[in-house]
């Protein structure tokens, strides 16, 4: 390796990290700067209205779980978190494993469809994807609210007399986030059904498998990254969901998410919600760290 | 100037990765190529002959070695600064511009005033014929088209030396006829020195005035197409271009001496002891069994190809090698499988070769 | 059934559930759009067509303040956040790889990965420091967070764009005595192009669609259109939100096309 060469390389990594800079500035000062920041607050006191006192505290990570007693002071399990914890963790799981179930068929018929008319059922996913979710979200409202069109045209079908009460329970929570995060299962689905090698197929039936067992034994393997990818992409969003649950769910039925901007409002507890948002960056990083390991050896073989 | 070469590579070696896990793509080369001249780099893929190029147009520069251009070191000079012009394997033609845009890019670039480029766009139109795809983007145009744009856009510039890597491999069979010829035309008009490189042998031969043949970074050997052909110095030279067959011999006082007592005159002084010779298929004679002269080889079988057919030999210490014959009309001349028969050489057919 | 030939990439009920997926997908959209044209207040009986509530929504002085600042948001950010991608992608793409490129990519599509509440709730809190230190209480905020998470969106088209491209062509244009800023701007920025506007386009939906970080960003009356629509359905007024849902839908709709089209693949 001649020096020359040594400079170039030295040049080159330098205009790599000089033209990265605004983004890097803007990304820290906008979003990975703030984080820090809050990771500071979730150790301090609660001021009285609001914002925070600056005295060192671990009360914020010690009231995730539990409550301190009014009366004899003494530290109980706080229900009432552990009900808003598991309503999320719950709503999540059930939404990636429905969004699954509808999605995958889906995608799989989006990749067999003739090239012509693929781009426009894929444009067709993609649409919703990039429509506003509050505005989906709304949609949905409307959709299963007590007067709105589901209630009404069973009534007026005969089929029940009073309207069936979905709207601000968790069941319009999951089918709100199964809807307005679908696309995000579908579209990496898609993405790993399209690479598959038809032949693979024809190879699985000239050896006597059945369609189940085609589809258990060697599509189901074989798109595995695209299932995994999905569910990430559905999972996360869905556990730090707020307008779907805030428009859905009402003020009763809420998820973390929720429950973290309750407490820059009526809670006053800035440090709890700091301390909140942190678990659930955590949580969030450890799923990610899951896919990385889930997915790694697949890149080393293909 | 009779000194002056028009490029000049001096011990240039290149080496890609670094440490224990470097490649030597470019191992010590050296070689001047003349004014004027139709030079081809000729080898197998990953010979080292595309780096080569790249060097002396200065898309990466040497690990070590120098570069000369005209007698000056350009070894340090970027590329834009080189007056040396590359006719690419994908033709690289800008997508975003017309056929004439693209052929004025270079003139534009160097800030000629718009007069000259035109007018030099418009000379190289008709040089290529193709004034009436002037306006057209280069995406409509066919492979053909898209290689004389390539060709033009190269030439407009009017550079010292133009490379050529592999310009013609994407063409079908009878498009790359015509465009060889066409090549060997605009060489011939403009006179600029051609530096093309090509893993095909044919090209390479109907071509060039002179080849240089590459393999494993090295050059092995450089001469007209007719010294390259007829007196190959390796085994390498020998077996790639053409085929060719090789019989082990000793050499002793100015004679090889082969299996079974026979020995040949070599035109070439060499020292005694083992050596390999070089044969064409075409050079080797059926003869009788017993010529005086002629070595002893039995038929294994023969292939027919219409115009010619090889007869598949073998002699007594079971070298195998191939003969090729004219067909008769009727066949009646081929030589059964099985049957002994006598070999001789045509004169100054037989090449000792170096290694 | 029994005379269809046999499909290998034929699963049984696929078909039919992927269509009725499309219809459910559809479906709500379709109703909130007939909706908005109902002479009614229903969301489920017509009563009759009518341009009523896009009227009204027009004539709103409200709906007009918070469009007019939605918009200024996303085309500042949007153009922000697209300069500051195309320079990271020309930086961090078609190169040999180098130190801290992983840091680099990590931190770009942070904003993909860390849930909009958490980086919501964090800009809450820094911006509230800021806010009290420099009694700055304006659009800057906003536009600041939204450039932040518009970056990974702009970023991806034109890196895509970027790997794409025929390096050769930069090369072919040395060649050609084109200094290396005659190549940018002559080859490479052209060509890249189409990239930047499909992110350009994609910056500024995203950017128009925001809800969570805007909601905790925005001082007192900083209302953007999403922001304003989640007051209106949370207090049930819904008629107006009905039509301007449908003029959002029909603008990214648009939008999409536009980027469908750029970013197509010619063959």
């Amino acid at each position: 390796m001649s020096t020359s060469e040594n400079r170039q390389n030295t040049r080159a990594a330098r205009n790599a990290w000089l033209l990265s800079t605004p983004a890097l500035v803007i990304l820290t000062l906008a979003a990975t700067g703030p984080l820090m920041i809050m990771f500071v607050y979730s150790f301090l006191t609660p001021g009285k209205y609001g914002n925070v006192e600056w005295q060192f505290s671990t009360d914020a990570w010690r009231g995730i779980l539990f409550t301190r007693d009014i009366f004899d002071n003494t530290l109980k399990l706080a229900d009432a978190h552990l009900t808003i914890f598991w309503r999320s963790v719950k709503l999540s799981i059930l939404t990636t494993i429905f969004t699954f179930i509808v999605g995958f068929p889906t995608a799989w018929f989006i990749a067999m469809r003739p090239p012509a008319s693929r781009a426009l059922w894929l444009f067709l996913i993609t649409i919703p994807f990039w429509t506003n979710l509050l505005i989906r979200t709304f949609a949905i409202n409307q959709i299963i609210r007590n007067e709105g069109l589901l209630n009404t045209v069973l009534i007026k079908a005969g089929l029940i007399e009073t309207p069936i009460n979905i709207i601000y329970t968790d069941t319009a929570v999951f089918i709100g986030m199964t809807y307005v995060y679908l696309p995000l299962m579908v579209l990496p689905l898609f993405a790993a059904i399209d690479r598959f090698d038809l032949r693979l197929l024809e190879a699985g039936y000239d050896l006597y498998a059945s369609r189940w067992q085609v589809l258990r034994r060697i599509i189901l393997p074989i798109v595995r990254p695209g299932i995994v990818a999905g569910s990430i992409l559905v999972f996360i969003p869905s556990l730090g969901a707020y307008v779907t649950p805030r428009i859905l769910g009402g003020g009763r039925q809420m998820m973390i998410g929720n429950f973290i901007d309750l407490q820059f409002g009526q809670g006053r507890n800035w440090p709890l919600g700091a301390s909140l948002s942190v678990l659930l960056l955590v949580i969030v990083a450890l799923t990610l760290l899951v896919y990385v390991r889930v997915t790694a050896p697949e890149k080393t073989d293909g | 100037m009779t000194d002056t070469y028009a490029v000049e590579a001096r011990d240039a070696v290149k080496e890609f990765g670094q440490g224990a896990g470097a490649v030597r793509a470019l191992d010590t080369v050296s070689v001047a190529i003349r004014q004027g001249e139709f030079f081809t780099l000729l080898g197998p893929s990953g010979c080292g002959k595309t780096t080569l190029l790249r060097l002396i147009a200065g898309f990466d520069s040497p690990t070590s070695g120098t570069i000369l251009l005209d007698g000056q070191d350009i070894t340090d000079l970027p590329p834009n600064r080189r007056p040396v012009n590359t006719v690419f394997q994908s033709y690289a033609l800008f997508p975003h511009l017309s056929v004439a845009e693209n052929i004025g890019f270079g003139l534009e670039m160097l800030g000629r005033p718009k007069a000259e480029v035109e007018q030099r766009t418009a000379e190289m139109l008709a040089l290529v014929k193709l004034e009436a795809m002037a306006g057209r983007k280069t995406a409509q145009l066919s492979g053909g088209q898209q290689q004389r744009v390539a060709l033009a856009r190269a030439l407009a510039p009017k550079p010292k030396v133009l490379l050529l890597d592999e310009p013609l491999s994407a063409l079908d069979l009878k498009l790359r006829k015509e465009m060889q010829g066409e090549l060997k035309r605009l060489q011939l008009e403009t006179g600029i020195t051609f530096v093309f490189v090509t893993h095909d042998q044919e090209e390479a031969l109907t071509m060039s005035d002179r080849i240089g043949v590459m393999s494993g970074g090295r050059i092995l050997q450089i001469g007209s197409p007719r010294e390259i052909y007829a007196r190959p110095t390796n085994r390498f030279v020998a077996d790639f271009i053409g085929e060719t067959n090789f019989i082990p011999a000793r050499i002793r006082g100015g004679a090889a001496h082969l299996a079974g007592g026979v020995e040949l005159k070599i035109g070439q002084s060499r020292a005694d002891g083992a050596a390999t010779l070089a044969v064409r298929p075409e050079h080797l004679r059926l003869v009788p069994q017993g010529m005086a002269g002629a070595l002893s080889a039995t038929v294994s079988h023969s292939v027919y190809f219409g115009t010619d057919s090889h007869v598949h030999l073998k002699l007594l210490d079971g070298t195998e090698l191939v003969a090729r014959q004219q067909t008769d009309p009727d066949g009646a001349g081929e030589p059964k499988p099985g049957a002994v028969v006598g070999i001789s050489f045509a004169p100054g057919a037989v090449q000792v070769l170096e290694d | 059934m029994a005379n269809k030939a046999f499909s290998v990439s034929r699963l049984p009920g696929f078909s039919t559930m992927a269509l009725l997926v499309f219809a459910a997908l559809y479906l709500p959209i379709l109703m909130l759009v007939l909706y908005s044209f109902n002479s009614g207040k229903s969301v489920a009986v017509w009563e009759g067509f009518t341009l009523d509530w896009y009227a009204r929504a027009w004539a709103n002085q409200q709906v007009k303040e918070v469009t007019v600042r939605s918009l200024v948001i996303a085309s500042c950010a949007s153009v922000v956040a697209t300069v500051a991608a195309t320079m990271a992608a020309l930086g961090t793409t078609r190169r040999k790889a180098f130190k801290g490129q992983t840091f680099i990519y990590v931190m770009i599509n942070q904003p993909l990965m860390v849930p909009e509440i958490v980086t919501a709730v964090a800009l809450l809190i820094f911006f509230a420091s800021i806010k009290v230190a420099t009694g700055y209480q304006g659009l800057g905020y906003l536009i600041a967070a939204h450039s932040a998470f518009c970056i990974p969106f702009a970023y991806l088209p034109i890196r895509a764009r970027l790997e794409g491209m025929d390096l050769t062509l930069e090369t072919a244009a040395a060649d050609l005595y084109a200094s290396p800023w005659q190549t940018f701007r002559r080859v490479t920025l052209p060509l890249l192009a189409p990239g930047m506007i499909a992110g350009l386009m994609l910056a500024f939906v995203t950017s128009l669609d925001d809800v969570v970080i805007t909601v905790f960003v925005k001082s007192a009356g900083q209302d953007t259109l999403p922001t304003y629509m989640l007051g209106q359905i949370r207090r049930q007024v819904t008629s107006e939100v009905n039509a301007i849902s449908t003029v959002l839908l029909v603008l990214t709709v648009v939008l999409l096309t536009a980027f469908f089209f750029l970013t197509r693949k010619k063959d």
